[in-house]
């Protein structure tokens, strides 16, 4: 084990089991609480009344007959908050790059539909919603080009007319002479594909709740967010409050899956409220809201070629974006996470020497995309291996062979992609092998053949890829951000009752990283694993954190919890030194017992505790030290998390619904601090990576309206939609950082929308189709069917 | 309906009889949520498609986002705090618990009353039985998958229905 640095009588007992987390039991018995479970007295609610209209200059409003509603404290539309608040501005070094700045409502115009223009306080919310029916909006619309390939014409009305276009992104690869192997290679396949706009849709919507207190003039601020430091920080800045009279609070949070992952401008509304009325001020999103103004996700046409040679060699890949990112650049990512991350990753775990990939990020009159799980990589997993299966098929090759000849191998490794990703060693072949092996492909394959004689379309998908996880501050999570997404910081604590406490600014929203920093925590300082409290997703337990995601928290928070640990450690041991009379060498410490090697000495942590704080002169006054330790972990690089993907899917001939029969995960996350977790992580992203590829699309009309408003026209998988998902975890080699951990929480979603295609399309090949958009709905299908066997009987009536 | 437009309902909830004075409007979610100060139900859509707001109306499941606190005058409603204490969970959440069918928890609650329901009343043979009982709840984060071994194990422990 590399790094660990650990003796083999104290080797890690938590780390590694299927402990039981410690969220739960609140969480199961309804004791849990979120922040719309919070009624601080003489709180109001919020009621948003959102633009109606894509793109249009926002002419009068008129909120006259709201004012007789009974319970209205007051109806706020932009000018009411001049000079209170200064917008949030997502900067970045990169070129050609506008930041469209982002304040809590709209400004003389509105850029999408459910943008939010007027805001109405009541005491209750069914009278806020009362009042925000009766205020009437009069817009002069603008023209606008929703299609992100009409609005990056250089004569489309303008979103942000400042930025004088509307294609704020553009970014290039280029590694090798892509054209001239294209021209040269004996095999050469394409697609235009197109991976549909999603939202995260998690299962809590966004909530907020501002308090003011009047006497230290202060704002306590929770928030369902997964970045509750970054949004301290921005609205320090937005409210012109120090951090320490501005707390950011994500207590329980419902799930994010990105959603949750930027700043909104709600969150800057509900905090100028509260300082403006100087009482509690709640806003809890519904639904509707939900889908037309929080993040949204991917969205992107790929136009991409692979070049292979007779043998199924890549030679080269040539990928042309265009990311459609909604009407503003998100806080604090930008518009050019998702896009650009498609061209980052596009060649995948591959050996791939002639590269140009190109992306451009348009706006267009929709909520902004942001984070959202796998980030990038879906779309990008999908381009690649779709093209990958093509190659094959146009090859006679098996989909296994081709990708075992072209991931890369052991000795190759740490290998720079084209793009300049850094691969660390990570089970790149292994997995392919690990997934074969652990589905039994070949029996699938005998499967399929006699599924297949019985005229059922039954196919095989398979999908590789590699993401980075983990990273530290060589580079920002997103391009050119100028946030450090880089470190993370821990602080444990032993108090004079012996109560362990350790804080992380991370934040859980699901994840149960309550548990899993306490299983890190108790072995690496050798406490009972019951003795410590996770504090996190509070900016006062931390200095400065930008939370959870990118899977970032194992590794970075992880790292954190061991080094600080250790420190911890080392004062706990120096003092029992003292109170034994023995060495620090000679004693150990495990599950709270501190315990001398040649005697028969032992201490408790309680009792080292106690000796420290409470009892004067047991410990010499020079050498007392307090039992708490700082320590922030660093990265630097990123890690690499490797996976395959084997489903086996059929197409139903008369409805063309799609079945998972078998689905098959082999990856590699490094050391597993809990394996239970782990699967439930794997088991949660291939979910909604099924729904990414079956189900899932947020749909705009042409008219810029939201077509998908609700759960009945934006459809996420079920129990009945999903199949058991077997997994293997391959550990190959454990990276170089501290704890041995890779970040995988995302995974899942990166690999199942490409191996479901892949396997759709090997169901219709005898037809010819190939999957090029998702979801594949059963109505995409029967087009694409429709069309190949009128193709083909037009054909046959041609030879005749 | 008195002068202010309120009316008097009277509900037994989890075994303790409330009487208020409540608008005919009121959602028995935001009656439960709101009134009561019992947060363990919770709202995921409003429109009676995710099944978090789930809770037993005498006995059955019932969402309680699509019904009106005035209807259930004179009814027993459970909620989840009725299956047990975080000190002493009852076996729909012990199972859960052990089977790590939760993580965020913003749907376990609507689960866990739902599988209350189809303890009682469904056959829940095979998984097929019980993926397609379970599939009027929504659960963006677990997959299902370990709901179902919740489930299938909780299942088994009753035996077949009598
Ligand atoms: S909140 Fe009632 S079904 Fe979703
Ligand atoms: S546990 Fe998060 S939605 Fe089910």
């Amino acid at each position: 084990m590399k790094d660990a640095g650990l003796s083999v009588e104290m080797r890690p007992k938590m780390v590694g089991s299927r402990v039981k987390r410690t969220e739960d039991p609140r969480l199961l018995s309804g004791t849990g609480q979120y922040v719309d479970d919070l009624h601080p007295a003489e709180m109001v609610h919020v009621a948003i009344v959102r633009s109606d209209q894509p793109h249009a200059l926002i002419r009068d409003i008129r909120a006259d007959a709201a004012l007789d509603v009974p319970g209205l404290i007051g109806v706020y539309d932009f000018t009411d908050l001049e000079g209170e608040v200064s917008p949030a501005i997502p900067s970045s070094r990169m070129r050609n790059y506008y930041a469209t700045p982002i304040w809590p409502l709209a400004r003389g115009k509105v850029r999408f539909v459910g943008e939010a223009v007027v805001a109405v306080v009541a005491t209750s919310r069914y009278a806020a919603e009362d009042a925000a029916g009766l205020i009437e909006i009069d817009y002069d619309p603008l023209p606008f080009a929703s299609d992100p390939a009409d609005a990056a014409c250089h004569d489309a009305p303008l979103l942000h007319e400042e930025a004088g276009t509307n294609v704020i992104i553009s970014r290039e690869f280029q590694h090798g002479d892509i054209d001239e192997i294209l021209h040269t290679a004996p095999v050469v396949v394409k697609g235009r594909f197109r991976m549909t706009r999603k939202s995260a849709s998690a299962m809590e919507c966004r909530s907020y709740l501002a308090q003011w207190d009047k006497r230290s003039r202060a704002i306590t601020f929770h928030t369902s967010s997964n970045i509750p430091g970054i949004v301290r920080d921005v609205l320090s800045s937005s409210l012109g409050l120090p951090g320490h009279r501005l707390r950011v609070i994500a207590p329980e949070v419902g799930g994010s899956f990105g959603g949750k992952g930027s700043l909104y401008a709600e969150e800057i509304l509900v905090c100028a409220l509260a300082r403006k009325l100087e009482r509690p001020v709640k806003y809890v999103s519904d639904r509707l809201e939900e889908l037309s103004s929080c993040s949204q996700a991917f969205d992107e046409w790929m136009d991409a070629q692979l070049a292979v040679d007779e043998q199924g060699h890549f030679l080269g890949l040539k990928a042309d974006v265009i990311g459609d990112i909604g009407a503003y650049s998100i806080y604090p990512w930008t518009g050019a996470l998702e896009p650009v991350q498609v061209i980052s990753f596009m060649p995948g775990p591959y050996r791939v020497e002639h590269y140009h990939g190109r992306v451009r990020g348009v706006l267009t009159p929709k909520p902004a995309t942001g984070p959202y799980r796998g980030v990038g990589r879906p779309s990008s997993t999908f381009a690649m291996e779709r093209l990958v299966d093509m190659a094959a098929r146009k090859l006679g090759m098996d989909p296994a062979e081709i990708r075992r000849r072209n991931l890369i191998r052991d000795e190759e490794f740490p290998y720079r992609t084209a793009p300049g990703i850094i691969w660390d060693k990570s089970a790149f072949q292994e997995c392919l092998a690990a997934a074969c092996d652990g589905a039994d492909y070949t029996a699938m394959r005998a499967w399929q053949e006699e599924a297949r004689a019985q005229g059922r379309w039954v196919g095989i998908g398979f999908a590789s890829y590699a993401e980075l996880t983990g990273i530290g501050s060589r580079i920002a999570v997103a391009p050119g951000m100028p946030i450090n997404t880089g470190t993370e910081t821990s602080t444990i604590r032993i108090d004079s009752t012996g109560a362990i406490t350790a804080d992380f600014g991370i934040a859980s929203h699901g994840q149960g990283l309550e548990t899993t920093l306490a299983q890190v925590v108790a072995d690496e300082l050798g406490c009972a694993f019951e003795d410590v409290r996770v504090r996190q997703g509070d900016s006062e337990v931390a200095p400065q954190s930008t939370g959870t995601y990118a899977s970032r928290s194992a590794v970075l928070a992880g790292g954190a919890a061991t080094k600080s640990s250790r420190v911890l450690k080392a004062k706990v041991l120096r003092a029992a030194a003292m109170l034994l009379d023995v060495s620090e060498e000679d004693l150990e410490a495990n599950g709270g017992v501190i315990r001398s090697r040649s005697s028969n000495a032992v201490l408790t942590f309680r009792e080292v505790a106690d000796a420290v704080y409470n009892r004067m002169g047991a410990i010499p006054h020079d050498k007392r030290e307090d039992l708490v330790s700082t320590e922030t972990y660093d990265p630097y690089l990123g890690t690499a998390c490797s996976s395959t993907h084997l489903c086996m899917v059929e197409v139903d001939l008369q409805t063309f619904g799609v079945t998972i029969h078998r689905y098959f995960v082999a990856e590699d996350c490094g050391r597993i601090i809990n394996p239970m977790i782990v699967d439930g992580q794997v088991h949660g992203a291939v979910a909604q990576g099924v729904g990414a590829a079956l189900l899932e699309e947020i749909h705009y009309g042409t008219d810029g309206q939201l077509q998908t408003g609700s759960f009945v026209d934006y459809l996420l998988p079920l129990a009945s939609n999903m199949p058991d998902i077997g997994i293997a975890h391959v550990e190959a080699e454990l990276p170089n950082n501290l704890g041995g951990f890779r970040g995988m929480g995302e995974g899942g979603t990166i690999g199942a929308p490409a191996a479901i295609a892949n396997a759709i399309s090997d169901a219709l090949s005898p037809l010819g189709v190939e999957i090029e958009t998702l979801p594949a709905t059963p109505d995409r299908l029967f087009r694409l069917v429709t069309a190949k066997t009128q193709e083909i009987s037009s054909q046959e009536g041609n030879k005749k | 309906m008195t002068d202010t437009g309120t009316v008097a309902i009277t509900v037994s909830v989890n075994g303790v009889a409330h009487t208020r004075e409540v608008e005919p409007r009121l959602l028995l979610s935001d009656f439960l949520r709101h009134k009561l100060g019992l947060t363990g139900t919770h709202v995921g859509c409003e429109h009676g498609v995710c099944g978090a707001c789930t809770v037993l109306l005498d006995g059955y499941s019932a969402r309680s986002c699509l019904t009106l606190a005035v209807q259930v005058d004179g009814c027993t409603i459970e909620t989840v705090e009725s299956q047990g204490t975080q000190d002493a969970l009852g076996p729909i959440q012990a199972a859960f618990r052990d089977h790590h069918a939760l993580q965020c928890g913003y749907c376990t609650p609507g689960f866990i009353m739902t599988v209350a329901d189809l303890l009682e009343h469904h056959p829940l043979e095979n998984d097929e039985d019980i993926r397609e009982a379970l599939s009027g709840n929504i659960c963006r984060c677990t997959g299902y998958q370990n709901i179902v071994a919740a489930v299938r194990e909780l299942a088994k422990a009753r035996g077949p229905l009598t």
